[in-house]
């Protein structure tokens, strides 16, 4: 098991004290005594409902907020030193939920190109990288078109290119697919996958749906600004009762099996797709 | 159709106006509106529009799109022909009624503004049909970075032009869908006389002013992650470097406007 620990959480607590987005109100504690290390090459998904943190879980991720009491650290760097935090966010990028919220530029590589201009790369460089991330997220064609005529999907995979030239070791995502249709969603999960496969990328996504935290290597459920399960899918997903009593669905073949077995069937629910579903009910089938 | 709109009015092709470097092609635009108004006898005017029936030919740009370009300026030249016509006096009196005169000087004053006019504007619509907003905002920000001597901030300026350029459509389809919703709820939009209106529009200012206040949060985040420090330390991708063509361009122009300065000196001024 690779032990090279990438972003630590060492007791953060962490309470908002003024506006922010619609989640948190005032004076509400977000974090309590949290802890998690996200260890580098991991896909991970953070699941947990409106206001369990886990959005302001991301963004200390890459110093966009520091924790008040306890320290996150990326790759052995605290994020509250102030110097360095071009140093955090150069190893963590993030993608955001609202894709035309992120893009600054009105053609789609000069976006891509955005971060590697902002650290100083040479020009060949960039051109080279920008070109490089858009054939790696499938929009290469795309690359002189106007972000404003693309598709939820579309705008999405351009973000992320734009974090996958500066060349980050991590990337967050705080729900990149909340706002997009389902085909839109297909295709940023699957340049998510890519992401981890073939470059290698660690990446924390933060999702409300199940069929994506499916996909991950590890799961987090969060409650409350704590985490309640943390382990491999097919780990945390046979806890339904208690999944479930956090307000939050279990995946749909799990949640098929599952009620399958509570109506008296001998089905083992521990099922992730609709592939091994179909499997135990195949063999369920077949016993009788 | 909202998402049809292009930003700007950029025509995409591939002449040698698309080609000159953006840089150029503003200090080459100026020079020649510059030129317009030097313009006084006729020969003088007459190359003039050769210049602008050239530049328009060379373009590529359809014939069809440079008149929408004149269009809306078409109430103004006529105006200020009419103007200038009554107004000016001197050389022959041609007409004469109670307070009206109608003079030589008057009619070529009047035909002078109105060619300049027409003139003025396709030549500086061609610089917008044929550069990206993005090439603009860039070469702007080059071509003004000589004021950092004098603590402007330029690159912030550039930036700033550059984002409003972005989110222009992103605001139209915000004001489509919050003027949508407040229909949705009663909100009468479209009657009333002026004031109605005018008042009608505050529940949508309203709730937009909020969603990019909001939306400003975001990307400032954003541009955080991205390591978006300011002008200093920056590099580009796109390098814009003059080329050879750049110069003849220069020259020629340069050779164009002595032309026009001569032919004003050697022909009798009429204005």
């Amino acid at each position: 098991m690779n032990k090279d620990i990438l972003i630590k959480f060492n007791n953060v607590t962490f309470a908002y004290t003024s506006y922010e987005d619609e989640e948190e109100s005032v004076n509400t504690p977000v974090l309590t005594d949290f802890s998690l290390e996200i260890p580098r090459g991991q896909f991970i998904a953070v699941l947990g409902h409106n206001g369990s943190g886990k959005s302001t879980a991301a963004k200390m991720m890459n110093a966009l907020l520091v924790p008040q009491s306890g320290s996150v650290t990326v790759d052995g760097i605290p994020t509250s030193d102030e110097s360095r935090i071009i140093d955090i966010r150069r190893k963590v990028g993030m993608v955001f939920q609202n894709p035309d919220n992120q893009l600054v530029a009105t053609i789609v590589e000069d976006d891509v190109a955005f971060g590697p201009e902002n650290l100083g790369v040479p020009p060949e460089e960039i051109r080279v990288r920008v070109d490089n991330a858009l054939k790696a997220v499938g929009m290469y064609e795309f690359k002189d078109r106007e972000p404003h005529k693309l598709s939820g999907g579309q705008k999405q995979r351009v973000a992320i290119a734009g974090i996958i030239t500066m060349q980050t070791d991590c990337i967050v995502m705080d729900e990149p697919t909340a706002m997009l249709d389902p085909r839109g969603r297909k295709e940023v999960m699957d340049t998510i996958k890519m992401l981890c496969d073939e470059l290698g990328i660690t990446v924390v996504l933060i999702t409300h749906y199940m069929d994506e935290a499916v996909k991950a290597d590890r799961v987090v459920v969060m409650n409350d600004g704590k985490i309640c399960l943390d382990g491999a899918p097919r780990e945390v997903f046979s806890n339904v009762e208690l999944i479930k009593s956090l307000g939050l669905d279990v995946p749909q073949a799990t949640e098929l099996a599952y009620r399958l077995n509570k109506a008296g069937f001998d089905i083992d629910f521990n099922v992730l797709d609709e592939e091994e579903c179909a499997g135990a009910i195949f063999s369920l089938l077949e016993v009788k | 159709m909202i998402k049809d709109i292009t930003i700007g009015q950029y025509f995409l092709g591939n002449s040698f106006l698309h080609r000159m470097d953006a840089r150029m092609k503003i200090i080459l635009t100026f020079a020649l509106i510059i030129a317009i108004f030097v313009c006084k006898s006729i020969p003088s005017l007459l190359l003039m529009v050769a210049i602008t029936v050239f530049l328009v030919a060379v373009s590529s740009v359809p014939f069809k799109m440079v008149l929408k370009s004149i269009k809306p300026i078409a109430i103004i030249v006529v105006f200020t022909g009419i103007l200038n016509l009554f107004y000016v006096t001197g050389g022959k009196t041609l007409f004469e009624w109670s307070f009206i005169h109608i003079t030589t000087k008057g009619i070529f004053t009047a035909v002078f503004m109105a060619v300049r006019i027409i003139c003025l504007v396709v030549i500086s619509s061609l610089l917008t049909y044929t550069t990206t907003p993005t090439m603009l905002t860039d070469a702007i920000e080059r071509l003004l970075s000589p004021l950092k001597v004098f603590k402007i901030p330029v690159h912030t300026l550039a930036m700033m032009m550059t984002l409003a350029l972005r989110f222009i459509p992103t605001l139209i389809e915000e004001i489509d869908r919050i003027s949508n919703a407040q229909k949705a709820r009663g909100a009468d939009l479209d009657s009333g006389g002026l004031i109605e209106k005018v008042k009608a529009l505050i529940p949508i200012i309203v709730p937009l002013f909020v969603s990019s206040i909001r939306r400003a949060y975001e990307l400032a985040d954003a541009m955080d992650c991205r390591c978006y420090v300011g002008g200093d330390g920056r590099t580009r991708m796109k390098q814009m470097k003059l080329k050879g063509s750049d110069f003849v361009s220069l020259l020629v122009t340069a050779v164009l406007i002595a032309g026009l300065i001569l032919l004003n000196h050697y022909f009798t001024k009429v204005i």
